[in-house]
Order: structure tokens, then sequence, then C-alpha cells
């Protein structure tokens, strides 16, 4: 397994460095909007995702506040409320890094998830069960399944890094009252419960819209619609809803973000094992 | 004079939001009413078929200076129908922490725990065992200790002093499970004449290197496991006396995350009176995602214990194998199903249980447990638990 993720690795670099000189030689095509031509699917949707990563660097750490409506599909709905912190990394060979507090249920009151999240190979993920006082390693190679038993797999809530997809730009086409690039991506790390996912992302601010997920018999399974952007230190866009529909068994979850703080001074020490256990 | 009305009126109410901005408290806790049924007939008419009892815990916290200062205070009790031993108050926490960076103080009563493999907790020894609450020893009494805590990049590195030495409860003589000579915690016995105001030391390193998590740790005080000795009350009835001896401890927890795979090992060399000892356990957890299509998942535990000295009334897993399936629906209730066996490889004596929870509504969460003893010979040290199969029933409501 290591070698394959590595030999992934190696593959998605040598696409990442040939993908900008295909853009150069595109020029001569290019857009109004200073993409790779739309003759250039690959390229231009390459491009639309590093956009959307480049308008959001320099964060640096950050802290929230979630709740999570689930509601199954006879309506009865169960309530999640968690804190969450992260932490930016600037190494393109990391992801980001992140530590989430449960507080709703009251049965899991103080449980913790810290993640070192990583680019392809499965990311450095531990649990801390305030009960028995315990840091437990676990795996992380479950990225499809359901967290805390929401409509949202693992995946769904990992960091969106550039290298973890390949991309592939479909149509600009309106989406409500913006105009959106339409890019399909597709899961270059392992366990991905999809084989690909459809993204709306404004022409604008360049934030996603919508995103469908396709499952691994490449029929729809969800769709995730993303509302009530607000505007972060003039610079970083954050979306306060974001709804999850599952097509299959008509079950959908809610998650609403508030109290939104950046650049609180959070360092690697808050995420680490040590801090997980003092977590609240 | 209005003017200064209003200006008074801004002042009084900035004092009294003053405080709430100052500091953040919270309250949680639950009340559990338990109902135990016992498959046999007990070996003493007074130990009961049917026993109900209550448990109940809270926690206050408060947190100020920005969350780098708290305090935490968590008393737990047990109301037991029968047994007045397991009828017990304990604080679980009741400590002060104060962050600075890297570095974490802490002064009071707390939980600490060592270890990773899922059977035996060999090298878990900061905390006294809560026998009553658990005979499976997973419940802890809190700790009275003082602690410094450093995070670096070349790992973390834990000191504890510990200046009071809680004794092992044991359940009363109405009590079940129960041994059927019963513990006489009137007469425990100590090696060190300073009793329970033994100072103890302990340290811990630990660090985590790509796959790896490792961690070393030294104990050095009263050992937490007493040995059992034969005895007389003072009406010439046998009993059971604690002895607790200086033990000097080293040990080490190494875990390997690969893939769904985890592979587990503790070990620790011991000296205690003339002796000097090893004892390790280990193991793999493999989890398989997603079974049958749906989003539950089933890991599945092996574990082997081993004990230098063999089989002893101190240790019964010397030569031990454990095996455990756990299922978790991944569901709205979380609801999850443990279920394992630990067999002893000389005698064939077997220990069955399972476990299952599931939360019910937003605030309840219903545990249901079943142990069963099987093949125990009179040889083994858990022979006289034998006649204590039993199931288990709570329902714990949270606020």
């Amino acid at each position: 397994m290591p070698f394959v993720s590595s030999a992934l690795r190696q593959s998605a670099h040598a696409f990442v460095i040939v993908l900008p000189l295909m853009g150069l030689a595109a020029t001569a095509h290019a857009q109004a909007d200073g993409l790779p031509g739309t003759d250039q699917p690959v390229a231009r949707g390459l491009a639309i995702a590093q956009e959307t990563d480049s308008r959001d660097k320099g964060w640096g750490d950050a802290e929230a506040d979630m709740e999570m409506v689930l509601t199954n599909a006879h309506g009865d709905t169960s309530t999640r409320e968690l804190r969450s912190y992260s932490l930016e990394r600037t190494d393109p060979e990391e992801g980001d890094w992140s530590l989430i507090v449960f507080n709703k249920p009251r049965d899991v009151d103080g449980t913790a998830l810290l993640t070192h999240a990583k680019i392809l190979e499965p990311d450095d993920q531990w649990l801390y069960l305030p009960a028995v006082k315990r840091v437990k390693r676990i795996s992380s190679v479950n990225k499809s399944g359901p967290f805390v038993g929401s409509e949202f797999a693992f995946e769904d809530f990992s960091s969106s890094e550039v290298g973890k997809y390949s991309y592939k730009w479909l149509r600009d086409e309106p989406c409500g009252d913006l105009t959106c690039h339409v890019v399909e991506r597709k899961p270059l790390y392992e366990h991905s419960g999809y084989t690909r996912q459809v993204v709306w992302t404004d022409t604008t601010d360049y934030q996603p819209r919508k995103i469908d997920y396709y499952d691994r018999k490449d029929a729809l399974l969800k769709t995730l619609t993303f509302s009530d952007y607000r505007l972060y230190e003039d610079k970083f866009w954050r979306a306060h809803d974001l709804y999850m529909v599952n097509h299959n068994n008509k079950k959908a979850t809610r998650l609403t973000w508030k109290n939104y703080k950046f650049h609180e001074g959070l360092t690697e020490a808050d995420f680490s094992t040590a801090a997980l256990k003092r977590a609240r | 004079m209005k003017k200064s009305l209003v200006g008074w009126a801004s002042i009084a109410l900035a004092c009294a939001a003053g405080p709430a901005h100052a500091g953040e408290f919270e309250f949680t806790g639950y009340v559990e009413p338990e109902l135990q049924l016992f498959l046999q007939k007990a070996s003493k008419p007074e130990q009961p078929r049917a026993n109900m009892s209550v448990a109940g815990e809270v926690s206050a916290k408060y947190f100020w200076d920005d969350g780098d200062q708290s305090f935490v205070a968590t008393p737990f009790m047990r109301l037991d129908m029968h047994d007045n031993k397991r009828t017990h108050v304990d604080l679980r926490a009741f400590k002060y922490a104060y962050i600075d960076g890297a570095w974490e103080f802490r002064a009071g009563v707390d939980k600490v725990f060592w270890g990773v493999t899922e059977a035996a907790h060999l090298v878990d020894i900061i905390n006294q065992t809560d026998v009553v609450e658990d005979a499976r020893g997973r419940e802890k009494l809190g700790q009275p200790l003082v602690s410094l805590s450093t995070y670096q990049q070349w790992g973390t590195v834990d000191l504890y002093v510990l200046p009071w030495f809680r004794e092992r409860l044991f359940p009363g003589a109405n009590g079940r499970p129960a041994t059927d000579i019963p513990v006489d915690t009137s007469q425990t016995k100590f090696e060190s004449g300073q009793k329970q105001h033994h100072v103890d030391f302990a340290a811990r390193y630990s660090n985590t290197f790509d796959i790896w998590d490792v961690g070393l740790g030294y104990f050095r005080g009263t050992g937490r496991n007493p040995i059992l000795i034969p005895g007389l009350t003072s009406g010439g009835s046998p009993v059971l006396i604690p002895y607790y001896v200086q033990i000097d401890q080293l040990s080490t927890d190494i875990q390997a995350t690969k893939g769904a795979w985890l592979y587990k090992f503790e070990g620790l060399w011991r000296k205690e009176l003339n002796d000097r000892y090893l004892q390790g356990t280990g193991g793999i957890e493999y989890t398989l995602y997603g079974i049958f299509d749906t989003p539950s998942d089933l890991g599945i535990v092996a574990e082997y214990i081993w004990d230098e000295r063999g089989a002893n009334p101190q240790n019964p897993f010397a030569n031990d194998i454990f095996a455990g399936v756990r299922w978790t629906a991944n569901d709205i209730a979380d609801t999850s199903l443990l279920t394992g066996a630990v067999v002893d490889m000389d005698t064939q004596a077997t220990f069955f249980s399972a476990e299952f929870e599931k939360r019910l509504g937003q605030n309840y969460r219903l545990s249901v447990e079943a142990r069963l003893f099987a093949g125990q010979p009179a040889s083994d040290p858990y022979y006289t638990l034998k006649d204590d199969d039993f199931l288990q029933i709570r329902l714990a409501r949270y606020f």
C-alpha cells in the first residue's frame, strides 16, 4: 500500500509540474478570466482549484462553533454541537491540522478528534475518550464512513487540498445570482467512497457553492449546498450553512457555523495529543 | 442627571457582565440507575440474586485567562442497595491547571491513563482501580497529584509527584461479584512505614514517529495492585488482607497504525520485595469498514497477555489470550456491541463478556453488559468468581 500511494504522489507531482506548461502553451486561447482556455479542460479545472486555494492562503489559525442537525426520512431530528480549531500548514506536502471537541449529545461531551491531515496518504488521527482519559491513535482509512452518524463522510470534512484530486473543467453556467465554473474532480487518495465529485465554484470569489457526490457505482449519491458566506479579515470567505442531502436514503444533515475567529495565536502545541486531553 | 444615570447603569452592567467575560463556567453530569441480575445462587445467603443501585457524577468546570487557567471538580457517588462497600463517594477530579504555551502544570486530584491495549492495562499505574465499579478494572479512583508536562518537537514529557496513596476498594460481605473469602480492608498492611503518606513519583515520555506512537514510563512508589494475604478477623473468620508493597517499574507502550491495522504492545519490568519480573501484552486490531454495504464497521481484536511469574493471586492473566469483536453501527444513536473472551492457556478457564450500548433520544444512554465465567479449575485465581455470572443494565440520563 505505501508504494501505491507514493506512486500516486509522484504521478500527482508530475501532473502539477506538467500542467502549468500546458497552461502556458494554451495562453493563446486564454479567456478573459485569466484561466487556461476551455479547450484545455484539465488545465482549466486545476487552475480553478488552485485559485480557490490561493485566495484562502494566510488564514493561519481559526476557531469556530458548529451545530449539526441530522434529519431522517421521517423528519425526526437529532442535534450535535462541537467546537472546531484549525491550524494552516503551509508545507504543500502536508494538510492542515484540526481539533474538534464535542459538546452535545451530552453523553459524548468532551470527546475530541485530532487530525494531522496528509495529501494522499492516510491522515494521522487520534481520538480522546474523556470518561477514561484515554488518547487512542485510530485508523484513518475509513474515509467513506459517516461522521457521527451524519450524512457527511469523514472525507467530506477533510481539508480540500489541491493535490487530493485530478480535475476536469466541464462548463461555466449561472448558479443563482452568480456564474459558476463547473469542475469534475476525482479523488487520487485511497479508500474514497466516490468515483467523482462535481463542484460548482463561483467566478467572483472562487468559493464552492454546490458539490454533487457520485458513489462507487457512479450514481449520484449526495448533494452539498453552501450558503450564508461571510468575509473575514477582508480576505477569507466562510460558508456558515452547509446542507447535505442523501438522495438514496432521503436523510439530510445541516451544519451551521458560528463565532468564527481567525489568528487567535494557536500553535502546534495546541494540536498535540497532550492538548487533546485538555480540549473543550 | 439622566446622563450620569445611564453612565452608572452602563458601569453596573459592565461589572455584571465582567466576570461572565472573564471566565467560562460549564456544568455537566449524569444520573444512572443500574440493575444487576446474577445467574447463579450465591455462595453466601446474604448475597443477592438481584441488585439495584444508582450512580451519579457531576462536573463543574471553570476556565479563565483565555482558557489557560482552569479549575475542574468532578465528584462521583454510587448508592448500592445491598453492598455498603459499593456505596461510595469519590472525587474523580478536583484540579487546578495552568497552561503556558508548550507547558502545563496541574495540581489536585485527577485521572491519568497510560497504554494502548484493550484487554489488559499493564502499564497504566497512576490511578487506583475502582473495583466495586467495574471488576474488570476500567474504572479508576481520583489520584492526588502535582504534575508538570511539556510538549516539544522531541516529544512530550510528563512528571508526576503523587503525595497520597489511594487504597483499592473491595466488595463487602453482601457484594457480588466477589471472592468467596471477603477482603478485610480494616487490616490493610503496607511495606512502607509511611503507609498512605508515601510520596510516589512517576514520569512518562511519549512521541509520535510517523505510524509509531511510543511511550516510556517510570514509576517508583506504592504498587497499586495489592498482594492478598490469607488472614483472620478478630472473631476468627477467614479473610484476605491487602498488602501494598513498594515497587520500581519501567514500562513501554507502542502502537503502530498501518491502514486499517493497529499493532499494539505494552511491556513492563518491575522490582518488588525480592522479586524482579517482566509482564507483557500485545496484539492486533483490524477494522472492516462499511460491512455488508451498510455504514457499520466490524473491528477484530486479538491480544496475548503474559506474566513471567506464571499465574499468581495478584495477576490471573499470565498466559492468556483475548479475542474480541466490536460492531459499530455508525448510526444516530451510536449503537455498538463489543463481545470478547479471555482464555487461560494453562487451565482453559474462560471469561466471556458482551456489552451493548445505544443512545436513546438526545440525553439518555442505555448500556447492557453480560459476563460469564466458565471452566475455572479450583486452582484458578478467578475460581471464586465462577458463581457470579451476571447481566447488568444501566440507563444514564445526561445533563
